[in-house]
């Protein structure tokens, strides 16, 4: 077990390593001039003064080869440090952290929502006998994935904010401002786990072992929520990462529609304003985040999975 | 289902055929396929769907004869009728004629974008499956990595690069799903490459190139091109997603996210602004997702 | 042994079962009638499709849930279970009739301890509480002969053998002392000698605990050893049924006398001449084959390696049969991919018609391909479903470019004929016939290129018996009169003393005994070849006057 624990550490350490690799050469390699968006920026100017560019890509450094550059980024990477944000000066870790609290606000908020209510649907769907009801249940995760966020966003502003005015529409203000948020940002999501949920608990209930407990007498509730669930949650447990990892990108787009203060309205506008550093620290936090919940997952999932316990802690991944 | 008829034998009763039969069974087939798309309503209203967009985007003139650029200032902030179907917007521009026109570049945007990560995706996936050793090793780290960077922040680092525009947007989207591509490419080259039938080949004497052209590819590429035709939705999102963050088509240009973006500022006194381009959009990635539903399983146990 | 008097325990009368597809309602059991009298052993007994599992669940009422019950009585103990609500049926379902299900490898839930899933059926009939539960599991896997039952009961099914799986479950099937138990294929996924312990096992402990059995089962000689009475069922229906005796000896329906004839198990020799001595040893010209010392490592992670194969020696004869007979795992087909060259051995030698191929590659390498071919044991696996059959018969002549598009076209046609399929085949897909024509296919593409060496992996074990019998005595007819030899691999002995002219026995990666097949079926010398011996079903009806008739009405 400590030595699964350790590979694993030590795979996630690689995986971030890769992650600030791929965004280091995506930001600082393709085309485009960073260093004249940078004065731009800065500058907040029409004019660009050629004296500021050069100053400025000595400061950052663009004048070593790539390789020597890459390697100082990463040195001070791996200090914690990501340089400061262009637009605002200060350092990236710090906009960051002081963005971060009203996210992982949102973020929580949605996971709880979308487990909830997509693992409720799933298990709804897959219980009835009523082949009308599951038709209807299975139809909608379809419709949730279907539909654009920020769109749902607006409608629901539109519906609960500007018509029946039941909830404030824009702002940070407190529980009653999260909702909106959170239930908008739990729509592609808790479609997602209602998919894989009712998916692999479909392929549960059609395993020979269902039919050893039906005969020994076991009545339905019993088989389906401790044959079938605990057997069905092992699949859907791994995809939590990749969730968790879109709930925070997806917050980019509902913090913009409603005007929240976190880390998407701080990814929009670095992005907006070629704020390299920034955007920089942003993929690698959620790369960070990725690998974190997976570590948490693949710890977890020994325990829960007897088979890849001994198994040598290999666990099969989503396609 | 299937293999409750195999148990049973069902399907091992095949008769013996004579020419006459050939001829029957083809025409079996064809009343076979109406049936299957008779029972299936929502799957021929969603091939309608995904027909029009196409329609759409080539041949605009086909649905309005409407300019999308100019409006009447006059007719600003009508409600969707007879005259606008889709109502008018700040400008007086009729909403259903810029959704129409919209419908080229979001099209566009999104063919690049499947493109870009199904060939680039694929031939990864490709490689890894059917090379293996180091070289599967060395590619399956890369696609982790890709794995582990939340799709739009890709995206977007993406999009600080290149800068703003359809094509660039298009492009980030594209490369954000190349791991998905890759995984599932590899997957079934790895299932195929280990299917009997190919070792069968092998054995009797078929080289490596016949046996990956002729056994292994068209046997993988399925899944893949299920893949790519879910794809186009969550492309579709993507790339509105963007257009919606103001990183896609410039201004006037009626692009589908754009528009909604647009709208957005009426949303308390013009909501038709917003919810009918948001709805033709929901509408193409629902068809999208019903059609790649039906390649994926139903059209193969017809 | 039982009074034919006496009430059935279990009375099935007129009972139908379909299954609705997506375009047509499949009747699978058409009127069945079946009685089990208390304490007797009832053999079902019949083809795969013949209904005799879903008759089986329909006992129990454990359809699929797009099968529907249509007509018939199902009474037990005075009750027609196929009236009662599924309230009602809980509480007969394990207490009162147990299920022994077919395959023990997912039988179980992966998830639970063993323990665990034996306690739940005495918990679900109160017949243990929370405290006493664990204890009466593990007493209840002592009884169905689980070796160390408290320590099993603490372990996952993965941690299992197959045959300690199947005996996990018969705990689960005993545990709650029901009257009847209905075993559907108990056995049939474990190897002979797991299988018969079992069995016998299972006979044993219902004779001591005094339960009826339904033992649902293809194999004739399994039936014919184990129950009292057989019922016979084709398509459905239930064709013949009486004293297990009476069946085996005078068989009254045409369908139960050809199950009879082409049972491999209960067929004595058959009348197929087969020269049983081998070619002189002086005439080196015979050798095909000769494999010295074949010894295959499989890495294992960390740097170990497990021995598949250790230090064996085959020599093959043009025109002759050599079989491979072992246990699964004993390392045959690995053995026979060596020498086909598909794996590379870690050591010894492979000489090829004089030629040493052991590490032949390139122009020699497929020198080899041409001369020598594979025939798998799945024919639903061995043919790419996109190919029409003739591009899968002419694909090793296109490999070597033999001949022009007409030519391969006719020589298509010609090999069909050779495996008796009508020429039309050739433009059907692999999805549209019968195993046993798909095996037939897959013999035809083998002979294409005319080889000197066709290795059989296990070619008629996922046939039904009637079927196996055909591709047998296709196989035969198409070796009579050539030089053409077979490495032929089967784990099942009746079958191999139809065809094989030496045999060579393998336990554990290791050739035991090698004998010409009539001396090592007379006169087996290795304790392990005995045993496998006398773990061929079927035996009693074999050596009784069953046997012996059978004998008399062949020669």
């Amino acid at each position: 077990m400590r030595r699964y624990a350790a590979l694993r550490l030590a795979q996630a350490a690689g995986v971030l390593w890769a992650a600030y690799t791929v965004s280091f050469l995506v930001l600082d390699l393709l085309p485009g001039d960073p260093v004249s968006a940078m004065a731009g920026a800065g500058a907040d100017q029409a004019g660009v003064d050629p004296a500021q560019i050069a100053r400025l890509r000595s400061e950052y450094g663009f004048d070593d080869p790539i390789p020597v550059q890459y390697v100082h980024y990463l040195g001070r990477a791996l200090r914690g440090d990501f340089g400061d944000s262009v637009a605002g000066g200060r350092p990236v870790t710090s906009v960051i952290g002081d963005a971060l609290p009203s996210t992982l606000q949102l973020v929580a908020a949605g996971m709880a929502l979308a487990v909830l209510f997509g693992g409720g649907l799933a298990l709804a769907a897959t219980y009835t006998a009523r082949r009308w009801l599951r038709q209807l249940l299975l139809s909608l995760p379809p419709l949730g994935v279907s539909v654009p966020t920020f769109w749902a966003g607006l409608m629901l502003v539109e519906i609960f904010s500007f018509r029946a005015r039941l909830l404030p529409a824009f702002g940070n203000g407190g529980l009653r401002g999260l909702i909106l948020p959170a239930v908008t940002l739990a729509i592609p999501t808790g479609a997602i786990v209602a998919q894989v949920l009712a998916k692999s608990l479909l392929t549960a209930l059609d395993e020979p072992y269902i039919q050893t407990a039906r005969a020994k007498g076991a009545g339905r509730p019993r088989i389906h929520l401790r044959h079938a669930l605990r057997n069905a949650s092992l699949p859907a447990l791994t995809v939590v990462g990749v969730l968790v990892g879109q709930l925070m990108a997806n917050s980019v787009v509902i913090e913009t529609v409603f005007s929240r203060n976190g880390l998407g309205r701080v990814t929009a506008g670095a992005v907006a304003a070629q704020d390299i550093p920034l955007v920089q620290g942003v993929v690698v936090f959620g790369a960070l985040v990725f690998v974190l919940v997976n570590l948490i997952v693949d710890l977890v999932y020994p325990l829960l999975d007897p088979r890849i316990a001994a198994a040598g802690g290999r666990r099969w991944r989503p396609a | 289902m299937s293999s409750t008829l195999d148990a049973l034998g069902v399907l091992d009763a095949a008769p013996e055929p004579g020419a006459p039969e050939r001829a029957v069974r083809r025409r079996a087939g064809a009343g076979r396929t109406v049936r299957f798309f008779l029972r299936r309503p929502g799957l021929v209203l969603s091939v309608l769907v995904i027909a029009a967009v196409v329609l759409a985007s080539f041949w605009p003139g086909l649905f309005t004869s409407r300019d999308p650029l100019t409006g009447v200032p006059a007719q600003a902030f009508r409600a969707p009728g007879a005259a606008h179907w889709f109502g008018t917007d700040e400008l007086g521009r009729d909403v259903y004629a810029r959704v129409v026109h919209g419908a080229a570049l979001s099209l566009k945007a999104t063919l690049i974008a499947v493109a870009v990560s199904f060939a680039a995706g694929g031939l990864l996936g490709l490689l890894a499956g059917f090379a293996g050793r180091w070289i599967d090793d060395v590619l399956m780290r890369f696609v982790d990595v890709l794995l582990s960077i939340p799709a739009l922040f890709l995206s977007l680092a993406l999009v600080t690069a290149l800068g703003y525009g359809t094509v660039k947007v298009a492009v980030a989207v594209g490369v954000a799903s190349v791991a998905t591509f890759a995984r599932v490419m590899r997957s079934e080259v790895l299932r195929v490459r280990q299917a009997v039938f190919v070792e069968a080949a092998r054995s009797c004497g078929t080289r490596w190139y016949a046996v990956l052209g002729r056994h292994v590819l068209p046997n993988a590429i399925g899944p893949v091109l299920v893949l790519a035709t879910l794809d186009f939705g969550t492309a579709v999102l993507a790339v509105s997603s963007l257009s919606f963050l103001g990183y896609g088509a410039a201004p006037p240009a009626p692009e589908w996210g754009t528009l909604i973006s647009d709208g957005r500022n009426y949303l308390a006194n013009a909501w038709w602004m917003t919810a009918l381009p948001g709805l033709t959009i929901a509408a193409t990635v629902l068809a999208t997702n019903r059609i790649a539903r039906a390649l994926d399983g139903e059209w193969g146990r017809r | 042994m039982t009074d034919p008097q006496e009430t059935p325990l279990l009375e099935v009368a007129g009972l139908s079962v379909s299954y609705l597809t997506r375009t047509e309602r499949v009747r699978a059991v058409r009127g069945a009638d079946l009685d089990v009298r208390p304490g007797e052993i009832v053999a079902l007994v019949g083809e795969s499709g013949s209904g005799k599992s879903t008759t089986a669940h329909a006992v129990l009422r454990l359809l699929a849930p797009n099968a529907s019950l249509d007509a018939g009585t199902v009474r037990f103990a005075g009750r027609d279970l196929a009236a009662l609500s599924e309230r009602e049926l809980r509480t007969v379902r394990g207490a009162r009739i147990g299920l022994v299900p077919q395959d023990p490898g997912v039988a179980l839930n992966p998830v639970k301890r063993i323990g665990e899933q034996v306690a739940e059926v005495l918990r679900l009939h109160g017949l243990a509480t929370r405290r006493t539960a664990p204890a009466a599991a593990v007493e209840a896997l002592e009884r169905a002969g689980m070796p160390e039952p408290a320590v099993r009961a603490r372990q996952y099914p993965h941690e299992l053998s197959g045959g300690m799986r199947q005996r996990a479950l018969i705990a689960v099937a005993i545990a709650a002392g029901p009257q009847l138990i209905v075993a559907d294929e108990p056995t049939s996924a474990l190897d002979v000698t797991v299988q018969r312990r079992i069995l016998d096992h299972l006979q044993h402990l219902t004779e001591e605990l005094g339960t009826a059995v339904l033992l649902v089962t293809h194999d004739l000689g399994v039936a014919a050893d184990r129950a009292a009475r057989i019922a016979v069922m084709s398509q459905g229906r239930v064709v013949e049924s009486g004293p297990a005796r009476r069946i085996i000896e005078d068989p009254q329906d045409a369908y139960t006398r050809r199950l009879l004839d082409s049972a491999p198990s209960l067929t004595a020799v058959r009348a197929r001449p087969r020269p049983t001595a081998p070619p002189e040893p002086g005439e080196p010209d015979d050798v095909l084959v000769i494999a010295e010392h074949l010894v295959k490592d499989f890495p294992l992670p960390r740097g170990r390696t497990v021995r598949a194969v250790d230090d064996v020696g085959l020599t093959l004869h043009r025109g002759r049969t050599l079989a491979l007979v072992g246990e699964s795992g004993s390392g045959k087909s690995t053995t026979a991919r060596m020498i086909l060259r598909l794996v590379p051995p870690t050591s010894g030698r492979i000489v090829f018609d004089g030629e040493d191929v052991t590490a032949a590659g390139g122009a020699a390498l497929r020198r080899l391909r041409r001369r020598a071919q594979l025939v798998y044991q799945n024919p639903y696996a061995s043919l790419d479903p996109r190919f029409s059959i003739g591009e899968v018969i002419t694909e090793p002549l296109r490999a070597f470019r033999v001949g022009d598009r007409a030519s391969r076209a006719a020589r298509a046609r010609e090999l069909l004929d050779r495996v008796a399929l009508p020429a039309a085949t050739l433009e059907r897909r692999p999805a549209e016939l019968s195993g046993g024509q798909r095996q037939r296919v897959a013999i035809a593409r083998a002979l294409a290129l005319e080889p000197d060496l066709v290795v059989c992996d296990e070619p008629v074990s996922a046939l039904d018996v009637s079927v196996q019998a055909q591709v047998l005595d296709l196989l035969a007819e198409l070796q009579d009169g050539t030089g053409l030899a077979y490495l032929f691999i089967s784990h099942d002995l009746a079958v191999v003393r139809q065809i094989a002219h030496r045999v060579a026995v393998m336990k554990a990666g290791r050739v035991v005994e090698t004998g010409a097949t009539g001396a090592l079926f007379g006169d087996p010398a290795h304790e392990y070849t005995r045993e496998l011996l006398a773990a061929i079903p079927g035996g009693d009806a074999r050596n009784g006057a069953a046997g012996a008739r059978l004998l008399e009405e062949r020669t």
